[in-house]
């Protein structure tokens, strides 16, 4: 096992390396710089040229690359030029906030897909297999940005319930229900459409564990429906779930960028779309890398996972 | 049965929990105390360093911490004294001499006097001064014209200047020119725009990343403290968010309401808006260096081509005015207002256009998806190429993102584009027409000319205009110039942005300014 892992770990780090190198690339590549987006209408040649001196830019991609690396290496992300403070505290601060709105979206799509998913499987064209059916179609047919608007719409202005957006309170606020009353409607809207795709797969692969000769056998031998259904199925179909999860939390992780809009919530995701937009190069850089580094390991811990329920895999 | 049994149960035991934590057991949408006014800015601000700074959304929370020598009177764009209680400009216009205000202290408590105000310059503009390392200060160029900034006595500071340069007193009173505490500087160095000292209102409190900037009331403010007992800068990107917290009660005050929301606030008694013209023109570049534009007649008729009433009715939703000329209303001394803006008349266009041979042109629109003061530049730009076509151009437009835009646009529009959108907000009738009007200030020699316009009249008249300091005589001299450029149509003029504003019932006091800042210290909030 613990071999398994250090392989896993090991071959992490071309993949982080190919990151560091495609980010920073894409960072260069796109046509306008930081000086113009700082200056905008006062953007001449001349300003230009001098503001990027003055923020370290004249120098070839290569050598900044070099140096980013080296820096990075030694746990320096340098400076954020538009928000003036290091980007690995802004990183951090920011990607806090998306760990509690993912991770909460995370749970509730993983507990509900499945809840949803072997309750439809358990009751196959029965009604409340319908239903879920119906309700699922619904909710992956939804973009998640118009459900967040709607939700405010109705939740906040109209019925107002819950705060329209922010993390906390700005009066009065902090402490854990102010958290809960801010994070309730995102953390929905943001676990809708991965809730239906984690109930889709989950019920068939529910059905095809249901349909083999072990279920057969426990049912002759008199175990309860319940016993057959969570602990018999369901956890032969977890090897085939639990991948889904692993591919459904990078779907969340992205999906955030959208929630995190809409209800202004000061993630990470915002952070990167307002830092590409005033090409803040070290922060947009730092903060991929930052967060690919996040979801690599995310799998590695889901391939462990599923090589501990089913030790074929750990070859 | 059971399953079925058990979820059912475990299901209602969790939709109660969370309708107890979230529902109805607890007060609503939380209301702020009276004294606290909660404005919903459109971004977070990148610092509270007025050198270092270029947002219009910035300057909002600045010019309430801070004060400069001198500001714009309420209600225009004519400078007044502020930190500055008078001043001397020399007969050739190169020397001033400004009488400080006494016993003003910083929030820090440190005092102002002609020290702070020759630190704050100096770090701006000298290179080897030991602050000069809290830039980059991507505005300094406002007063590249000062030479050196000298005390002569406590209370009393000297600019000399390498020429004269009229819009100097203007740019003073714009943010750039805000006065910083010298020793709030020193002692957070690069962190100084995370911990702003000024003399202003409001004196900073705290700022919550991506939450809020808090100021309290500066109880010792020089002309008397502020009503408010504190304002919540909170940043709320997405415009539709903006407008569902106002409508929740979240914020108490909304800048730059989009204009298909602002049908939301009208005709009730819970909300007011606001409305005021500024110093904004939106135009389109044209290049007149080679294609169709090359000939005033067709630049003519793009003018004439054009709807503009419609625009700014239907597309704006009555947030703008037509514009007549290159130089806003809101300089209201500078403006000619014998301009008339060019008629929607598409026959006079085609009459135009069949004088010149240009009939069936193909042109190339660069059109940009938005940026700082475009508006709502796709569909302007659709509705431009519209009209066009419909008086016989063949119209291609090219979308790019702003930062791209600017790139493309600024170097020039030779061998890529016939035209351009555009739109500028500037705080003084000088700096349009000087930095994009000029044959000096073609893109080749360092301006914004994009489109080659060139006219020794005008190039005269401009120049004349910057190095006069009686301000009658600027006057005459842009009202000149307007009626030139107006006959030339270097530009489709289009329209005058006006800022709007919305504020809860419980907001008093409250007025837009022409400048576009964001005053408080009147504002009462019930």
């Amino acid at each position: 096992m613990g071999g398994y892992i250090a392989k896993r770990l090991l071959s992490a780090i071309p993949v982080l390396m190919g990151i560091t190198v495609i980010v920073f690339s894409i960072m260069a590549l796109i046509p306008g710089d930081p000086a113009t987006a700082i200056l905008g209408s006062y953007a001449t040649p001349e300003n230009v040229a001098e503001l990027n001196r003055d923020l370290g830019l004249d120098r070839p991609a290569p050598v900044r690359y070099f140096i980013w690396l080296g820096n990075m290496l030694q746990g320096d992300f340098g400076r954020s030029f538009s928000l003036n403070r290091p980007v690995i505290d802004e990183v951090l601060d920011r990607f806090s906030a998306t760990l509690v709105l993912a991770g909460t979206s995370f749970v509730l799509c993983a507990l509900l897909g499945i809840l949803a998913g072997v309750v439809s499987a358990a009751r196959q064209y029965g009604l409340a297999d319908k239903a879920i059916t119906f309700a699922v179609l619904l909710g992956i047919s939804i973009p998640s940005f118009f459900l967040g608007m709607m939700m405010i719409l109705f939740f906040a202005v109209r019925l107002q319930w819950l705060p329209v957006s922010g993390m906390y309170a700005i009066y009065g606020g902090g402490g854990l229900v102010d958290l809960l009353r801010h994070l309730a409607m995102p953390a929905i809207a943001l676990s809708v459409v991965a809730t239906g795709v984690i109930a889709r797969l989950s019920r068939s692969a529910m059905l095809e564990v249901l349909r083999q000769d072990f279920i057969r056998t426990a049912r002759a031998k008199g175990v309860g429906e319940r016993r057959v259904i969570w602990r018999h199925a369901l956890r032969a179909a977890m090897v085939s779930i639990i991948p889904v999860l692993g591919i459904q939390a990078g779907f969340v992780l992205s999906g955030a960028v959208y929630i995190e809009i809409v209800f202004q919530w000061p993630g990470v995701g915002r952070m990167l779309v307002d830092a590409i937009l005033t090409r803040d190069i070290l922060l947009v850089q730092g903060g991929v890398v930052f967060v690919a580094a996040c979801y690599v390991m995310f799998n590695i811990a889901v391939d462990v996972a599923q090589s501990l329920l089913d030790p074929r895999i750990r070859t | 049965m059971r399953l079925m049994n058990w979820t059912r149960r475990g299901m209602l035991g969790v939709a109660t929990g969370i309708a107890m934590t979230m529902g109805t057991g607890l007060p609503a949408a939380a209301e702020t105390p009276p004294g606290v006014l909660v404005v919903g800015q459109i971004a977070e601000p990148k610092a509270l360093d007025p050198a270092a700074v270029t947002a219009v959304n910035d300057f909002r929370i600045l010019m309430n911490v801070y004060d400069g020598l001198v500001r714009y009177k309420s209600g225009t764009l004519e400078v007044e004294p502020a930190l500055a209680e008078s001043w001397e400009i020399s007969d050739d216009g190169t020397v001033y001499t400004f009488d400080l205000r006494e016993g003003v202290t910083f929030h820090n408590g440190s005092p102002f006097n002609a020290e702070a105000v020759k630190f704050n310059f100096d770090r701006m503009l000298n290179e080897d001064h030991p602050y000069h390392d809290t830039g980059p200060f991507p505005l300094a160029f406002f007063f590249s014209a000062v030479e050196k900034v000298e005390v002569v006595d406590d209370m009393t500071v000297r600019f000399t200047l390498n020429a004269p340069y009229a819009p100097f007193l203007s740019n003073l009173a714009y943010p750039t020119g805000l006065i910083v505490s010298p020793a709030a500087v020193k002692q957070y160095g690069k962190e100084f725009g995370r911990h702003p000292s000024g003399t202003g209102p409001f004196r900073f409190v705290e700022w919550r990343s991506n939450e809020a900037v808090v100021v309290e009331k500066n109880p010792d403010y020089w002309e008397g403290a502020p009503a408010l007992d504190a304002v919540v800068f909170r940043p709320i990107t997405d415009a539709n968010t903006r407008t569902a917290e106002m409508l929740a009660g979240g914020i108490d005050l909304m800048v730059e309401v989009p204009p298909v929301s602002l049908s939301e606030f009208q005709n009730t008694d819970d909300y007011t808006v606001h409305e005021q013209a500024g110093p904004h023109v939106w135009f389109l570049i044209l290049n007149t260096k080679e294609g169709p534009f090359a000939d005033k007649r067709v630049r003519q008729a793009a003018n004439y081509a054009v709807n503009k009433q419609a625009i700014v009715d239907d597309v704006l939703e009555g947030t703008a005015e037509v514009a007549a000329g290159p130089t806003p209303p809101a300089f209201a001394w500078a403006h000619n207002d014998a301009l008339e803006p060019y008629p929607y008349d598409p026959e006079k266009a085609r009459e135009l256009i069949a004088a010149a041979g240009a009939e069936g042109a193909e042109l190339t629109f660069y059109v940009t998806e938005g940026g700082s003061g475009m508006l709502d530049p796709v569909a302007m730009g659709t509705a431009i190429q519209a009209d066009l076509e419909a008086v016989g151009f063949d119209v291609k437009i090219e979308t790019y993102e702003w930062n791209t835009f600017l790139g493309e646009v600024n170097p020039g529009l030779e061998g890529k584009a016939d035209m351009a959108e555009m739109a500028w907000m500037t705080n003084d009738p000088d700096t349009l027409p000087f930095l994009t009007l000029r044959t000096e200030a073609w893109p080749e020699a360092g301006g914004f000319n994009s489109g080659y316009y060139s006219n020794p009249e005008v190039d005269r008249l401009l120049e004349e205009a910057r190095v006069a300091t009686d301000q009658a005589r600027r006057a005459e001299l842009y009202k000149k110039m307007q009626v030139i450029v107006h006959e030339d149509a270097p530009w489709v003029f289009v329209a005058n942005w006006k800022q709007n504003a919305v504020t809860s019932d419980k907001v008093e006091n409250f007025q837009l300014e022409p400048s576009f800042f964001l005053l408080l210290d009147d504002v009462v909030k019930n």
